[in-house]
């Protein structure tokens, strides 16, 4: 289990069917998260990371609405979610919930953002080069590519946020003092 | 398990939440083992209305609220008589029991040996962190006895709790231990926690990064348990007393029928209840 906490492998796919599956159910795993995670933020009081969350909500819902539509086309079915068995404990690009601090910043969270959107990228770079449908080549390409799209808008504002100083996580008034 | 009513469209995970924001701390681990009770019970296809979850008090007993099945928040160590009572008066629900270390093997410890004895059909999670979270950091029972803090200088010196080893001792029909982390591992194991009759106890592994956060290295310390389950307890026993603490998987499944309310000719329910629970 040890090395599969973090890497992820793709499965073979050679239908595009599978693929759009497939994509979905990371897509909309990662939205789900994203709003799980701007939820608990805000309960924590740090609205600056819970809008950010919430604005990577938004983006990956988009993502999942675009693939449900192409899955409509193709007359798709969505399947339970249990079905898909990651090799990491969750989607390619989902943030995994033992990563976060309540006084993490903006900065920080963009890094865990780019982490699981090059993990997304890798996913479906696998998928296609794995493949030997042409077509499901031609869209997993696509997808990876969308996802380089992702990496390079959250290095963009990566570049807008200050690294973290020294001592981000101190607090005067821990909720976790020992009396 | 009980008469499950599959729903007529299968709900998602995220449904069977609440609404209710949870405010355990970020990176605890009860956040994925609520991710994964709603995974397991839309696998199953159940419908909220014929789940209860029971917990008593501490961070990890909060997760009723957090769900849309019917829940009882109870008193400090008292979970498992509330889920008793309520699976004998209602076979026909799906019982969880939830909780902490704390809860579960200190204030509710005999309630614990004596759920394993009777063996009503219910699925036992308990979250376990090996400190008392919501009182900031004390040693619960199965904190190792060097386990150095504040509030215990050198540790308490006192030998931990064997959850598992007592379980199966006392007569569990099914033990297992998972790690909050390991999404569908730990899924895959309360789903056959459900589907096995009779009590099911699963330890989940699950970090208080606050008070713990040596615990993060959970993650690179677990692993699967190198065999399958055994049907065999003592064998089961040994398995147990000689790991390290960090084989996930199903390590025990029994074959006890589970308890039942027999009702005796001419009384009535409440009448033979009285006399089955009499200690």
């Amino acid at each position: 289990m040890n090395d599969n906490m973090t890497e992820q492998n793709a499965p073979k796919l050679d239908s595009v069917e599978d693929l759009l599956s497939y994509a979905f159910a990371l897509e909309q795993e990662a939205c789900d998260r994203y709003v799980e995670l701007g939820e608990l933020m805000a309960a924590h009081n740090n609205r600056e990371v819970s809008e950010l969350f919430k604005k990577m909500a938004k983006l990956e819902q988009h993502h999942a609405d675009e693939i449900r539509e192409l899955m409509e086309q193709k007359n798709v079915k969505e399947s339970s979610s249990i079905q898909y068995q990651w090799s990491s404990p969750e989607g390619p690009e989902t943030i995994d919930l033992g990563d976060l601090h309540y006084l993490m910043t903006p900065h920080q969270a963009l890094n865990l953002a780019l982490h699981n959107e090059e993990r997304a990228f890798a996913f479906f770079d696998k998928i296609a080069k794995n493949t030997s449908d042409e077509e499901t080549r031609s869209l997993a390409e696509k997808f990876a590519e969308e996802e380089t799209e992702h990496v390079k808008w959250v290095m963009e504002w990566l570049t807008k946020q200050a690294a973290p100083e020294k001592g981000w996580d101190n607090d005067d008034d821990p909720p976790n003092l020992q009396d | 398990m009980s008469n499950i009513t599959p729903t007529e469209v299968q709900m998602k995970p995220a449904e069977y939440k609440s609404g209710v924001t949870p405010i355990w701390c970020p990176g605890c681990g009860d956040y994925s083992v609520l991710l994964e009770i709603t995974k397991a019970l839309s696998a199953m296809a159940l419908k909220p209305e014929d789940v209860a979850v029971v917990s008593g008090i501490g961070c990890s007993s909060r997760i009723p609220a957090y769900l849309k099945t019917y829940g009882f928040h109870g008193v400090h160590g008292r979970a498992i008589p509330l889920a008793s009572g309520l699976k004998v008066a209602r076979p026909d629900l799906t019982v969880i029991c939830a909780g902490g270390d704390g809860d579960g093997f200190s204030i509710g410890g005999n309630h614990f040996l004596h759920a394993c004895r009777r063996n009503l059909d219910i699925t036992y999670i308990v979250m376990d962190n090996q400190v008392y979270g919501m009182t900031k950091g004390q040693a619960s029972p199965t904190t190792e006895a060097d386990w150095d803090s504040v509030l215990m200088p050198g540790g308490t010196g006192i030998r931990p709790f064997q959850p598992l080893v007592i379980a199966l001792a006392s007569g569990a029909n099914f033990v297992a231990r998972a790690f909050s982390g390991d999404v569908a591992g730990t899924t895959d194991t309360i789903i056959e926690a459900i589907r096995h009759p009779g009590f099911s106890f699963v330890q989940v592994l699950s970090p208080c990064v606050t008070f713990r956060p040596d615990q993060k290295l959970w993650r690179k310390q677990v692993r699967k348990a190198p065999v399958e389950y055994t049907t065999d307890p003592s064998t089961a026993a040994r398995r147990i007393m000689t790991d390290d603490g960090f084989n996930l998987g199903i390590l025990y499944r029994g074959d006890r029928p589970p308890y039942t309310l027999k009702t005796k000719n001419g009384g009535d329910k409440e009448s033979t209840l009285g006399s089955e629970f009499q200690i």
